[in-house]
C-alpha cells in the first residue's frame, strides 16, 4: 500500500512542479481561474480514465472508448435535432454507451477474444456506423438547442457542470472499487485470475462489467463533449484512447492487472491535461502534444517496471494481520 | 502480450491423409473466400477482369502485406507492433527532410530504411531488452513517432520527390506487375523460408507456445524478440519508401489506421493473436483477400469508411468464428 501511495505523492509533486515552473514565467496560469479551466478542460480525459483503469485493472484493454464517445455523441445531436427532450438523451447516452460498452465485454466474457482484439475491431466499427448515420456530415452549433449546449457549461459554485459530473463519478466509483464487492472482483480478477474462480469469482462476468462500465463513462463523455464543443462529426476525439491509457499508465495503473488507484489514475489524467493545457501559455507548438503524451506513457511503462512489480491490492485486509 | 491461452491448439492429427488434412486447414478456406470474392468482383463489374486493374487492385494490400509478414512473426511469438503505422510517418517525414536537403534517391531510400530500423530498435530494446509490455510500449512509440513527424512537418507537407523515386510506388518491372508486386512476392518467399525453414523461424514458434521453456532448451529468447521488432521496424521503413515513392508526398497523417489494418490481416490469415501458431501462406491469401474486397468496394463506390466497418467485423469474425465452432 505505502507503494502505491508513494506513487500518487510523486505525481502530486510533480504536477505541482510543473505549474510552479509554469508559474515563475506565466504567473496568470495558476490564478483560481484558469486552474479551473484546466480541470475542466481534463474532465472528459477524467472521466474516461476511470472506466480503462477498472478496464486494465481486468487485465484487458479498452481502445475503442473514443469511438464510443464520437458515436454516442453524435446520437445524441441527432436526437437534440429531432426534438427529443433533455432527460430522456442524457438517459440514452447512459443506455447507448453501455451498450456498446456491452458489445466488447460479451465478445471478451462469452468468446474469450483477446480484449485488444475486439476493442481495435470496435474501434472502427463504431466510427464507420458515425458515418452511416451521418453521410459524413456535421451537426454544427446552430443545429443544437440552447438547452442541449448550456447544461455541460451551467457554472455552479465556481466550477461548470461538466468539472461537477466528473468529481461526482470520481467520488461515486472510489466508493465502488473501494468498498464494494463488485470493486473488489475487479482487482482480485486481475491479481490473480486462478484465485479469484477459486473464491467464486466469474473472471468472464467480471471483465464483462468492466467494459459496461467503461462504455457508461464513455457515453456520458459523449453527450459533455458534444455540448461543450457544440459540434459532432465522425472524427471528435480522433486519438482519445491514446491519451486515456496514458494518463492510466502515468498514474501506475500496472497493465498486467490487479493494481492500481483511482486517485492515481485521475492524477495521471491531470498531470496530461496540465501539460496540454500549458503548452500554448508557454508559447510551444500543440503539435508537441501527441510526441509528449508518448513519451509520457514509455517513461511511465519504465518506472512501473523498475519500481518492481507491484503487488496486487490486499483485498482481506483483517486476513493480513 | 503475455496472455494464458484459453483455447486448447490443435494438434495435427497424423492418421488423416495429407489431402484431408489440407482440406481443412485455414488456408483452404482463405483459397475459397478468394476465389468467392474475385468471382462476386467479376459478376459485380465489367472492369474487373482487366489485367491493368487488377494490377491497380494489387497497390491495396503491397504495402501493408510487407509489414504483415514481419508482424506474423512477432505476434507468433506473442508479443505485437502496433507501433508500425507512426514508423511509416517518421520514416517518411525523415525522406523527406533529406529530400530537401538535396540528396539523391539512394540516400532518401537508405534513410526510409534505416529510420525504420532505428525505430524498430527503440521498440525493441524496451520490449525485450528493459521487459516491458509489448503492448503499452508500442501504444507508446505510436504516439511517439507520429508525434515527432508532427512537430517536424506541423500541417505542412512534403512535395516534390524526385522523379527516379517515383520508381518505388508507380514503377513497372513488366507490363503489369508492379515494383511493389515484386517486392511482395519476393519479401512472402524470405519470410516463409526464415519462419518455416530455418531455426530462428522455430524459435519464434517455441517463444510464442512457451517462452520460459524456450529460454530453457537455450533459445536465446530476448535476442530473438529484439530482431523481431528490429524486423517489423525495417519492413515498415520499407513501406514508408514505397507509400511516399506512390504518394509523391509526406504529410504527418500518412498511413493512419494501418496498425489495424496489417494487424487485421495477420489474424485473418490464421496467426493466433496469442501466439505460438499461424503460417505466412495464410497471410499471403488474408492480403489478397483484403485487397480484392477493398477493389470491390471501389468499384460499388462505397466510401472508404465503410470498409473500415467490414474490416472491423473481419478482424473479430475472423477469430470469433473458429471459437463458435470449437463450442459445439
Amino acid at each position: 500500500m505505502s507503494l502505491l501511495r508513494h506513487r500518487e505523492v510523486l505525481l502530486a509533486l510533480a504536477i505541482l512542479v510543473a505549474l510552479v515552473v509554469i508559474a515563475l514565467r506565466f504567473p496568470a496560469f495558476v490564478a483560481p481561474a484558469s486552474l479551473a479551466n484546466v480541470f475542466n478542460d481534463t474532465a472528459p480525459l477524467m472521466i474516461l480514465v476511470i472506466g480503462q483503469m477498472i478496464v486494465i485493472l481486468t487485465k484487458c484493454i479498452d481502445l475503442s472508448v473514443a469511438a464510443n464517445l464520437a458515436l454516442t455523441g453524435m446520437v445524441a445531436a441527432l436526437m437534440n435535432g429531432a426534438g427529443v427532450p433533455l432527460p430522456v438523451i442524457l438517459l440514452a447516452v447512459v443506455v447507448m454507451g453501455a451498450a456498446l460498452g456491452a458489445i466488447n465485454g460479451l465478445l471478451v466474457w462469452k468468446l474469450g477474444i483477446p480484449s485488444i482484439v475486439v476493442t481495435l475491431g470496435t474501434m472502427t466499427i463504431y466510427r464507420g456506423v458515425i458515418f452511416l448515420l451521418t453521410d459524413g456530415k456535421w451537426v454544427n452549433a446552430h443545429e443544437m438547442t440552447d438547452a442541449f449546449k448550456a447544461l455541460p457549461r451551467l457554472v455552479v459554485l465556481g466550477l461548470p457542470v461538466m468539472s461537477w459530473v466528473a468529481v461526482a463519478l470520481i467520488a461515486v466509483f472510489a466508493v465502488v472499487l473501494i468498498r464494494t464487492p463488485l470493486g473488489r472482483a475487479f482487482y482480485a480478477v486481475g491479481g490473480n485470475p486462478h484465485a479469484a474462480v477459486y473464491a467464486g469469482i466469474d473472471v468472464g462476468r467480471t471483465q464483462f462489467w468492466a467494459f459496461t462500465l467503461s462504455g457508461v463513462l464513455a457515453g456520458i463523455t459523449g453527450y459533455l463533449w458534444v455540448a461543450r464543443y457544440a459540434v459532432a462529426y465522425v472524427d471528435i476525439a480522433g486519438g482519445f484512447e491514446l491519451d486515456v491509457v496514458a494518463a492510466c499508465v502515468i498514474g501506475g495503473v500496472a497493465i498486467a492487472g490487479g493494481a492500481g488507484s483511482i486517485w492515481g489514475a485521475i492524477l495521471g489524467a491531470l498531470f496530461l491535461g496540465v501539460i496540454k493545457n500549458a503548452l500554448p501559455v508557454v508559447g510551444i507548438s500543440p503539435f508537441w502534444q501527441m510526441a509528449i503524451s508518448g513519451s509520457a506513457i514509455i517513461l511511465a511503462v519504465a518506472f512501473n517496471a523498475a519500481q518492481g512489480r507491484p503487488k496486487g491490492r490486499l483485498i482481506l485486509r483483517e486476513a493480513a494481520r | 502480450m503475455t496472455m494464458q491461452d484459453p483455447m486448447a491448439r490443435a494438434i495435427p492429427d497424423r492418421l488423416q491423409s495429407p489431402f484431408a488434412r489440407a482440406l481443412r486447414s485455414w488456408e483452404t478456406i482463405l483459397l475459397v473466400v478468394l476465389l468467392a470474392v474475385c468471382l462476386t468482383n467479376s459478376f459485380l463489374s465489367p472492369y474487373f477482369l482487366n489485367a491493368w486493374n487488377l494490377s491497380d487492385a494489387t497497390f491495396n494490400f503491397t504495402e501493408k502485406a510487407l509489414i504483415a509478414f514481419a508482424m506474423a512473426m512477432l505476434i507468433i511469438a506473442g508479443d505485437i507492433d502496433l507501433s508500425v503505422a507512426s514508423i511509416i510517418a517518421l520514416a517518411s517525414t525523415a525522406m523527406g527532410l533529406v529530400m530537401t536537403m538535396g540528396a539523391g534517391v539512394p540516400v532518401i531510400v537508405l534513410t526510409g530504411i534505416v529510420t525504420g530500423l532505428i525505430c524498430g530498435a527503440i521498440n525493441g530494446v524496451l520490449v525485450a531488452g528493459l521487459g516491458l509490455p509489448s503492448i503499452v510500449v508500442t501504444i507508446g512509440t505510436m504516439s511517439l513517432f507520429r508525434g515527432v513527424a508532427f512537430v517536424v512537418l506541423g500541417d505542412k507537407a512534403f512535395t516534390g520527390y524526385p522523379k527516379e523515386f517515383a520508381y518505388f510506388g508507380q514503377g513497372y518491372v513488366w507490363w503489369v506487375i508492379s515494383f511493389e508486386l515484386v517486392l511482395f512476392a519476393v519479401a512472402a518467399v524470405i519470410y516463409w523460408a526464415l519462419l518455416h525453414r530455418t531455426g530462428f523461424g522455430r524459435a519464434v514458434y517455441a517463444i510464442g507456445n512457451n517462452a520460459t521453456a524456450a529460454r530453457f532448451s537455450g533459445i536465446r529468447v530476448d535476442r530473438v524478440r529484439f530482431v523481431l521488432f528490429l524486423l517489423t521496424g525495417m519492413m515498415s521503413g520499407i513501406a514508408a519508401v514505397c507509400l511516399t515513392s506512390r504518394l509523391g508526398s509526406t504529410r504527418p497523417s500518412i498511413a493512419t489506421g494501418w496498425e489495424l489494418e496489417i494487424v487485421t490481416m495477420v489474424v485473418l490469415g490464421g496467426v493466433n493473436i496469442l501466439g505460438g501458431s499461424g503460417r505466412i501462406t495464410g497471410v499471403v491469401l488474408a492480403a489478397l483477400i483484403m485487397g480484392m474486397v477493398t477493389f470491390g468496394f471501389g468499384l460499388l463506390n462505397v466510401p472508404g469508411i465503410v470498409m473500415s466497418i467490414f474490416l472491423g467485423l473481419l478482424l473479430i469474425g475472423t477469430i470469433a468464428i473458429p471459437l463458435l465452432l470449437r463450442r459445439r
